[in-house]
């Protein structure tokens, strides 16, 4: 039992936002080894029996599933079928290996195999076999994970796996600390899905943690507070009721303007990734769509045509009632692969073809768009944004296919209208040298900003820490695009993750932003950010 | 499981009059590329045939065993890629076909 006076406070890093009091109760961990090998015959029934328990395990949880839980669930289930992965751990058990160790070392080679290459997808599928490990392993023990409340509600685990996470009764607990993990791994995803606070690789909690005490786990900064002190109490009882607060102010500026403390205007934007959720969007709450994405339109496989398209422009072009719109041409490539228009096996997508690159690689395709686009600013301010642009004769590339795309319409008699042309700022060349490029627009997307400025892959979990949005260059970046915007008398914007990001607004306006294009859910933290900048 | 090719069979398929085989490609079109749904579907399917069945990536690429979940997922097969299918047994034909219409229609996702 922890000594109630000595309060212990544990780092991590949060991986789902939130901030909870309550009682912290260890998790037990099934990956320990623990039988002696009896006969091989003996060791194969207590094995095939352990299989088919943990299979029916999957199959219940699977049913109480929604899709992306149940799609874990059902690769699991298919691994307990699979007789060649089977075959090799029924083989070590004929050979006079205990069936736990037999399971563990067959598992461990397969997920050794699985960390291999560069596909993070791939990679992650290694978390599922670790969890099928696990969960065989507990039937083999006779450690069934059934559900026993444990005596708290903050569970500390060394490792949490996705279907334990899923099996678990989140209506009993309010928050996890695990040592193992990443903001990127599966688990975090479910957890923020589910706005389950999460912190994630604390160090050594299991071991400090014998028996359930009370805690705070503060999954705004990462840490995990076991018995706190009245006076960490106090203060976290004041940070929880001004979450509150700031929930319900936030809430209440919904549909007001954004101003500072100094009374300036900030244009707030929504970025549109899917036009679907814009239904769900008073389109008073916000001065225009400052990015949609397109990359949707092209998902399926096929291209999309022209109609198709156009019509999908005019529903934003109605949706916005006049105020702007702001429409990104196609960027695939990177992380978002595209059949029949990304490159295959490039060494390194983010440095290699990506947005405008690709689109000039395939100039139908960008101009099919670019026709759809000026038919649609027939509709109102439609703006054309290129994305991933290096030097102006990209910019001059993509003008000319628009310059043709229009004289094509005329000569078709279809009504349609220029847009505005501009560009993204991501690339640190661009955004080192914005004046040289002859554009009606500038918008800044934060998220390949910092990844091409600290030469850390938005892919990789291991470099999270160093891609710093606040880091000085970065906003160095921000602020030299801002002021030569200035100078050439057009409008800048930034429409990344940052602008989302409360903590980071007030950095934004100091650099010289006023116009900011946000999540649709954070309309209103994002409101009550600017009002408390002075 | 033999790597043979069908042309060149061994003493033991030669020796059964019924083993038949058939071969077949198609392209992965699944942006995120042949991941744990389709994968699952894939070998789902390919149990339901009396015939060996296996899958590779690129001409060159291992075959593998077309009913192991593990084996399919360890392909770590991308979108865009092309899956070359292979069958041997009484079913094969079948097997090559319903396979290789599987992919095409990009595994009835949703």
């Amino acid at each position: 039992m922890i000594e109630t006076s000595g309060e212990r406070i544990l780092s991590g890093v949060a991986a789902s936002d939130g901030l909870v009091v309550g009682r912290a109760v260890r998790l037990a961990s099934a990956a320990e080894l623990q039988r002696t090998a009896g006969s091989p015959e003996e060791e194969r029934s207590v094995l095939a029996g352990a299989i088919t328990r943990a299979t029916e395990q999957l199959e219940a949880l699977a049913g109480a599933q929604d899709e992306t839980g149940a799609e874990i669930l059902e690769f699991q289930t298919a691994l307990l079928e699979d007789e060649d992965l089977l075959a090799p751990v029924y083989a070590a058990v004929e050979a006079g290996q205990p069936a736990d160790l037999a399971w563990i070392r067959i598992i461990d080679g397969e997920v050794t195999e699985y960390r291999e290459g560069e596909d993070d997808y791939f990679k992650a599928r290694a978390d599922d076999l670790l969890d099928l490990k696990e969960r065989v392993l507990a039937a083999l023990h006779g450690k069934e994970t059934a559900q026993v409340k444990l005596d708290g509600d903050i569970i500390i685990a060394r490792d949490l796996t996705p279907s334990r996470f899923l099996e678990l009764d989140w209506s009993l607990y309010r928050g996890v600390a695990i040592c193992g993990g990443s903001p990127t791994s599966h688990v975090a995803i479910l957890a923020r899905a589910r706005g389950i606070p999460l912190v994630v690789g604390l160090e050594d909690a299991p071991e400090t943690l014998v028996a359930a005490c009370p805690a705070v786990l503060d999954a705004e900064s990462g840490r995990l507070i076991l018995a706190p002190t009245t006076e960490t109490l106090e203060e976290i009882g004041r940070r929880l009721r001004a979450r509150d607060a700031d929930d319900a102010a936030a809430q209440s500026l919904l549909g007001e303007a954004a101003v500072t403390a100094q009374g300036e205007r900030i244009e707030i934007l929504i970025n549109a990734d899917d036009p679907r959720v814009l239904a769900e969007v008073p389109v008073a709450n916000c001065d225009g769509i400052g990015l949609t994405r397109t990359e949707f339109l092209f998902s399926d496989g096929a291209l999309p045509d022209e109609q198709k398209q156009y019509e999908v422009y005019r529903d934003l072009m109605t949706w916005a009632a006049g105020r702007p719109v702001i429409i990104r041409t196609l960027d695939a490539g990177g992380d978002k692969p595209i059949p029949g228009v990304t490159v295959d096996d490039e060494s390194n997508p983010f440095l290699g073809l990506r947005g405008v690159r690709l689109s000039l690689l395939k100039p139908e395709v960008m101009k099919l768009q670019l026709r759809a686009l000026a038919r649609a600013a027939s509709l109102g301010p439609l703006k054309i944004m290129i994305p991933m642009v290096t030097v102006p004769e990209e910019v001059e590339a993509v003008r000319a296919l628009l310059e043709a795309a229009l004289s094509e319409l005329a000569a078709q008699g279809v009504a349609h209208a220029r847009p505005q042309l501009g560009m993204m700022v991501e690339v640190p060349a661009a955004a080192l040298a914005a004046e040289r490029f002859k554009v009606d627009f500038f918008s800044i997307g934060s998220n390949d900003l910092i990844q091409y400025t600290t030469a850390c892959a938005r892919d990789n979990a291991a470099v999270t820490g160093l891609a710093d949005a606040k880091n000085p260059a970065v906003l160095e970046l921000i602020r030299r695009t801002v002021e030569a915007a200035a100078r050439m008398g057009v409008e800048v914007s930034l429409c990344g993750d940052m602008a989302s990001d409360p903590n980071a607004i007030p950095d934004l306006l100091d650099c010289g932003l006023r116009r900011l294009s946000v999540a649709p859910a954070q309309v209103g933290r994002v409101k009550l950010a600017v009002r408390r900048y002075d | 499981m033999s790597e043979l090719p069908a042309e060149t069979a061994g003493p033991d398929e030669s020796a059964d009059a019924n083993e038949t085989v058939a071969t077949g490609e198609a392209t992965i079109q699944d942006p995120t590329g042949l991941h744990a749904r389709p994968a699952v579907k894939l070998t789902k399917l390919a149990k339901t045939h009396d015939a060996t069945v296996e899958i590779r990536t690129g001409e060159e690429g291992k075959w593998v065993n077309a009913k192991s979940p593990n084996a399919v997922m360890k392909l770590k097969a991308g979108s865009g890629e092309t899956l070359f299918v292979r069958a041997q047994g009484a079913q094969a034909d079948d097997a090559v076909k319903a396979l290789v219409a599987l992919i095409e229609r990009d595994f009835d996702a949703e």
